[in-house]
This record gives C-alpha cells, sequence and structure tokens, in this order.
C-alpha cells in the first residue's frame, strides 16, 4: 500500500473528523454562551449547578465521558442503543464538554469588560439584551479569541478520543491500518491531517484576529 | 413643575450612609454645580439620579413623574415602559468617558438615537455631524476612541449624549481624568451648551468653571448639603467648612 492509497483509505474517516469538529463547535460556541449565563446567575441554585457541571467536565478525562455517555444509556437505565448511537454519543459527549470550556472562556471575557461599558448602554437606553449584543459581546469576542483558538486546536486532536467507543474517525481507521499493514505509514499519514488541519485552523483565527485589529 | 425633583435622598454603601436626606430641586434649563471634598457623595448622587444605583430612601422624579423610590430600603421602579420614557429625559457624561471602543466616533453618536429611538438615520448622521462640528471635531466622525485624546473622547461621549435629546445632561467630574490644557477645551464646550437651554448638573473640582457657569451651587461634604444658592452666595458663604475647601483652590 503506498502512500497515496493510506491517504484514500483515511478518507472516509477524514470526514467523520471533520464532521465531529464542525458539529462540536456550532452547538457547543452557543451552549457555552448560556452555560455561562447559568454560571454567572445570581440565583445561587443555578450557578451551584452549573458550577458543579463544569468542575466534572474539566475534572475528568474526556475520554471517560464519552464512554459513559455511550454506555451508560444501557448500563444506568437498561435502555438498549443500536449501533448509530456511537456517532451519536460522540457528539453530545463533545458537546457538553466543550462547552463547559467555552463557558470559563466567555465568563472571563465578559467580566473582563469595565462596568463603565455597561453603564454607559444603560444610560443610554439599551435594554439589557441590546446591551449585551451590541456593546458587550463584540469586544467580548476580540479578548477570548487567542484563548478560543487554543481551545479549537485542541479539539481538532481531541476527535481521535473518539476512537474509544468505535466511532471511525480518522485515527480509528489509522490505528486499524497501521495494525494490518504492520507499518508507521498510517500513523504518519494522521500526523500529517491533524498537522494540516490545525495550520488551517490557526491561519483562519489569525485573520480573524486581523479583522478585529481595527480598534483597541 | 421642576424637571428633575430629589426628595430625601438616602444612601448607605455597606452600612456606612454617604447621603443623608438630601433634597433637590432643578428646573428646566437651570444649571447646577455641585462641589465638595471627595467622597462627600456628589458622584452617587448623579448615580442614584441616573438609576446606577438604587436607592436606599426617598424619591427621583422626573417632570412630576416617579423613576425611583425607595422604602424601607427596598427600591420600587415604575413600569418598564415609564422607566423608559423617562430615561429619555436625561444623559450622562462620565469621568472615564465610556466611549465604546469597537464603535467609530459616528458610531458611538448615532447608535443609540437609532437603535433605542428608532429615529431615522439620515436624519440621525446630519444631527451628530452637526454636534461633532460644535465639539470642534469635525474631521474625527470616522476615528476610533484609541486613536483620540482625552479631551477629544469627553467632547464625543458629550455629543453622545446630546444626540438623545437630553432635557438634562447629568457631568460626572468630567475632566478629572484630563491634564489641565485638556480640561481646558472641555470646560469651553461645556460652556457652549448653555444656549442649548438645556438643564445641566455638573459635579465638578473646578471652581472658577463651577462659579462662572452655575444658576446655583451646591456645596455637599459627608453626605449631606451644606450650603446651596447663586455663585456669589456661595463662593462668599461664612461656613467655616466651605471656606477651608474653597481656600484650597485660592491663590494658586
Amino acid at each position: 500500500m503506498n502512500f497515496g492509497q493510506i491517504i484514500l483509505a483515511l478518507s472516509g474517516g477524514v470526514a467523520t473528523s471533520i464532521f465531529i469538529f464542525a458539529v462540536t463547535l456550532i452547538f457547543s460556541l452557543p451552549l457555552g454562551l448560556a452555560v455561562a449565563f447559568g454560571r454567572m446567575s445570581k440565583n445561587p441554585l443555578i450557578s451551584g449547578i452549573v458550577k458543579i457541571y463544569i468542575s466534572v467536565m474539566r475534572g475528568t478525562p474526556l475520554m471517560l465521558q464519552l464512554m459513559v455517555v455511550y454506555f451508560g444509556p444501557y448500563y444506568l437505565f437498561g435502555i438498549k442503543v443500536n449501533n448509530s448511537y456511537r456517532i451519536w454519543a460522540a457528539l453530545i459527549g463533545f458537546v457538553i464538554n466543550y462547552s463547559a470550556y467555552f463557558a470559563e472562556i466567555y465568563r472571563s471575557g465578559i467580566q473582563s469588560i469595565p462596568v463603565g461599558q455597561h453603564e454607559a448602554a444603560k444610560v443610554l437606553g439599551y435594554s439589557r439584551l441590546q446591551s449585551f449584543f451590541v456593546i458587550i459581546l463584540p469586544q467580548v469576542v476580540k479578548r477570548i479569541l487567542p484563548s478560543v483558538t487554543n481551545e479549537v486546536i485542541t479539539l481538532v486532536k481531541d476527535t481521535s478520543l473518539a476512537f474509544t467507543i468505535s466511532v471511525s474517525e480518522m485515527f480509528t481507521t489509522a490505528k486499524a491500518l497501521a495494525s494490518a499493514q504492520t507499518s508507521m505509514m498510517p500513523f504518519v499519514a494522521a500526523a500529517l491531517f491533524y498537522y494540516v488541519f490545525n495550520f488551517i485552523v490557526a491561519q483562519g483565527m489569525d485573520l480573524f484576529e486581523k479583522r478585529l485589529s481595527y480598534y483597541r | 413643575m421642576a424637571l428633575l425633583e430629589l426628595v430625601h435622598i438616602e444612601k448607605a454603601f455597606d452600612g456606612v450612609p454617604v447621603l443623608k436626606d438630601i433634597n433637590l430641586s432643578l428646573e428646566e434649563g437651570r444649571i447646577f454645580s455641585i462641589i465638595g471634598p471627595s467622597g462627600s457623595g456628589k458622584s452617587t448622587l448623579l448615580r442614584l439620579a441616573t438609576g446606577l444605583e438604587e436607592l436606599d430612601g426617598g424619591e427621583v422624579r422626573y417632570d412630576g413623574r416617579l423613576y425611583a423610590r425607595a422604602q424601607d430600603g427596598k427600591a420600587e421602579y415604575p413600569s418598564k415602559h415609564e422607566m423608559k420614557e423617562l430615561q429619555s429625559i436625561f444623559g450622562l457624561v462620565f469621568q472615564s468617558f465610556n466611549l465604546f471602543p469597537h464603535k467609530s466616533v459616528l458610531q458611538n453618536i448615532m447608535d443609540a438615537p437609532i437603535r433605542v429611538q428608532k429615529r431615522e438615520k439620515t436624519e440621525v448622521r446630519a444631527e451628530a455631524l452637526r454636534l461633532l462640528e460644535k465639539m470642534g471635531l469635525p474631521d474625527k466622525g470616522g476615528q476610533y476612541p484609541y486613536q483620540l485624546s482625552g479631551g477629544q473622547c469627553q467632547r464625543v461621549a458629550i455629543a453622545r449624549a446630546l444626540a438623545m435629546n437630553p432635557r438634562i445632561l447629568f457631568f460626572d467630574e468630567p475632566t478629572s481624568a484630563l491634564d489641565p490644557e485638556l480640561t481646558g477645551e472641555v470646560l469651553k464646550v461645556i460652556q457652549s451648551l448653555k444656549d442649548l437651554h438645556i438643564a445641566m448638573v455638573i459635579v465638578t473640582h473646578e471652581m472658577a468653571f463651577a462659579k462662572d457657569i452655575s444658576d446655583e451651587v451646591v456645596f455637599m461634604e459627608n453626605g449631606v448639603i451644606v450650603e446651596q444658592g447663586t455663585p456669589e452666595k456661595v463662593f462668599s458663604s461664612d461656613n467655616e467648612r466651605l471656606k477651608a475647601f474653597l481656600g484650597r483652590y485660592q491663590g494658586i
């Protein structure tokens, strides 16, 4: 099997990896904002529950969380799951894990905005919603972008963890191929894929940062 | 009827009273200055009048209509709709400008009239340009706050407040963050607002300016109004504390 054939064999897995990556971002970025609000809630019950959720998500391995989401329904509740649940379990696991991380990033950003910005908006008559989305959030986005980039790059690499519940993403295929061929080459191809993917992500985020550099 | 009435205002922070039974009323078009040592409660009074702090006691009224009231330490407000209407009566200029850094000078001025007051964009734009002209910043519309000096920022902030067509404008130490040169240009602009016949309440440490611009001067100390009256009366008062306070500004 030459290198080109290996790449071709991995391409199905690549699509799954990109799919997990994209879905995780699409859902966890907005969900993280909601979690951040829960974390900052004045209601001690809400903020307490959210605090525990974030603490568990950050304090246990993502690999373990994926297993709980996948095996939990059967072992905890006796619900029989079919094979198509695998990918769902992976997506759910990634989204709830990454929402927790993004929530903390949002929170740090929101709390770093000077109180004077809120006050100026309030006196000008902005509603709380307008004040947040027109005045606060755009400034938050600029401030948290470097941390978000870090998290997104980690996510690219974390997609390989879906192999623990046998989702046939790229790395699962690469491992299988390496054993079958008794060759290092599939791993080299996998490394190349992650690196190129992250290179593109980093370039994209860099471009985004530059677009927001029109103000300080 | 008074445009602004502050009735029996009480406020404490962590049990320490900062305002004790303050009564003040302001007619349409009148200019008040509030002077006094730091920590006397001047800024807190403005923040209570503009809804940035909660009352512990007393009432704030605009046009005779209730804006905020507190009984037994619990603040009460009228309906959301009423609050919004009363909110549009006043504007506030902050010590630290609080311009929106991600918006250009023009956007800073135009956004609230368009978004909050739902006014026509072309009309708002024309007014914003006119205001910038008046502030001596006719060519700064496309710039961002970080590109401006402190004095220019404060003038933009004044334009932003004026664009809402308030009937009363509060200034919370508008020049305290500026060096003497920039202070001069901002004071000149505030002076020039006199012919707009907007009521103004100015918390300031600029005594000559307060004396010059005000219809009435209010001297506060330790959360109470010690002296109030025309500039002539207040600046020649026999009150020992006021004399001591003013003494530090004279003969410079």
